[in-house]
């Protein structure tokens, strides 16, 4: 049976909340921006009339100010957009329970089941409208028979738009688009698919499946699939506490990193708040990945999977700094870090302990990590810390645990 | 323009939930008796600038919106007094 599934995305989601939170300034060039002062200065999202000057994301916000000298840049408010996108998806709820998010402001619904509300286009019209009434911002909703065709309609008219590909025109639609626009076919992969001079969807698909798999391995089965139209990936059944793969925290911070000193402190705050957030969602992990941007934005990760799984502040931080140093030849100043932690378990899992380790010390350090933990719950994340963070307390002053991150996890 | 009014509130609560509002608070010492709800549905108010419940109040025969907002009331408010109608 051929699946209905709908991508919706809301458009320009921060600088809409923001925009209907604030009617005065509704008609003028908007983008959320984050806080110059801690040099988080780039612009997060903007809306349409910003999108006339080129406004770009991801841009310094001096560098839009030249675009568009009278641009309103407002602050961002994650837990304001937590709401609506929480509300947003309690609308989704109401046409199945396969509901998969993709980001705060995207998600993917299976509607195929769900005849009594009509089909496919009726219930994306009636999503569209009931987001536009309910939460004062738009939609644009792609409905197609799978998910990447789906999320390539919602991305083809906007904004508040719906757009259908169905078997029947997907060659029309689909096909003439260019290959950036598949998702997961990110700037590198699209270089080496111009090298082939494959530069439209519907080029990558007429591509015999051998010759994308001598040159990209299994992704090349992938990259087939994707552009024919054969992607049978379902849609998860919404979980209000998703499968949590990773969790890590990264901050830019207030003034370039030069030293090891510098990062220990940035490490040490981070890895607090992973490892804290760990043992607050009873996990441990084992595999502990770092990331790292010098002041010319170019960056890397490197990772390292520990002997046991740990939940211990002290020694997630060590491994990230050990990693660093193995890594890192101090060319440049840094401007921002990253420590995540991997390959999750319960922290009730029976653990195989070590012959060659102090076992009673660890036992000694998660006991510490618990009452400091409850310290912390009461009197706030300032109340105890490492001695290395008062050194610089301009540098550790920040809180990432309550701070929200946000991005999408991975589609596969 | 109007613009955004939080307002004090006097709310009873329901057996399932539901929670009724009964009166509202306008400036200093002027309240407001409601005499009916007559609708009840979520709706964004672009006028005011938010989202949530909005009830569809009857004050002195005249109907007038007000918002839930997670936990606060807001009405969309012309100048300073309560513009029932």
């Amino acid at each position: 049976m051929e699946r209905v599934i709908l991508h919706s995305d809301c458009n320009s989601f921060y600088a809409s909340v923001e925009c209907l939170h604030h009617p005065e300034i509704r008609n003028k060039p908007v983008a959320v921006g984050g806080d110059v002062e801690q040099r988080h200065g780039i612009i997060l999202a903007k809306n349409q009339i910003a999108k006339k000057y080129n406004i770009k994301t991801g841009e310094a916000l001096w560098q839009a100010r030249q675009k568009c000298p009278e641009l309103v840049i407002v602050p961002p408010r994650f837990e304001l957009y937590m709401r609506f996108s929480k509300l947003a998806r309690q609308i989704y709820m109401d046409y199945t329970d396969q509901v998969e998010p993709f980001g705060l402001d995207e998600c993917w619904l299976d509607v195929t089941s769900s005849v009594v509300k009509g089909d496919g286009m009726t219930i994306a019209k009636e999503i569209s409208a009931r987001i536009k009434y309910e939460l004062g911002i738009t939609v644009s909703i792609g409905v197609s028979f799978n998910k990447i065709f789906a999320k390539l309609g919602s991305d083809y008219k906007k904004p508040d738009a719906i757009t259908w590909i169905g078997k029947d025109n997907f060659k029309d639609i689909a096909w003439p688009l260019p290959v950036g626009d598949l998702l997961y076919v990110g700037r590198s992969t699209q270089r080496k698919l111009t090298n082939f001079g494959i530069h439209t969807i519907g080029e990558l698909a007429d591509t015999p499946r051998e010759i994308l798999c001598s040159n990209f391995g299994k992704w090349g089965d992938v990259l087939h699939c994707f552009s024919n139209g054969y992607d049978s990936s379902p849609v998860a059944v919404f979980d209000n506490s998703p499968l949590v793969k990773s969790i890590g925290n990264s901050t830019t911070t207030p003034r370039d990193l030069e030293n090891d000193a510098d990062v220990k402190i940035i490490l040490y705050v981070l890895a607090d708040s992973v490892a804290r957030r760990l043992r607050e969602q009873g996990f441990k992990g084992r595999t502990v990945c770092i990331s790292v941007r010098d002041n010319e934005l170019s960056s890397f990760t490197r990772q390292h999977t520990l002997k046991s799984y740990t939940s211990i502040t002290s020694e997630i931080a060590r491994a990230g700094l050990e990693l660093f140093r193995k890594h890192y030849r101090w060319y440049k100043p840094i401007r921002s870090i990253g420590i995540s932690i991997t390959d999750l378990v319960c922290d009730t899992m029976p653990t195989q302990t070590d012959l060659y380790c102090d076992e009673r010390s660890r036992e000694r350090k998660e006991h510490l990590d618990t009452t400091v933990d409850r310290l912390k719950n009461r009197f706030g994340s300032y109340v105890v810390q490492p001695a290395v963070l008062l050194t610089d307390t301009q540098l550790s002053g920040f809180d990432p645990k309550k701070d929200h991150t946000i991005h999408p996890v991975g589609y596969f | 323009m109007a613009y955004k009014k939080y307002v004090e509130m006097i709310v009873k609560y329901l057996e399932d939930g539901t929670i009724m509002p009964l009166a509202i608070h306008w400036n200093e010492g002027e309240l407001y008796e409601i005499d009916r709800v007559v609708d009840i549905r979520p709706c964004a108010s672009l006028k005011a600038g938010g989202a949530g419940i909005r009830y569809t109040c009857m004050i002195q025969g005249r109907k007038k919106y007000i918002w839930l907002e997670e936990n606060k009331w807001f009405v969309e408010a012309k100048g300073d007094k309560l513009n029932v109608g």
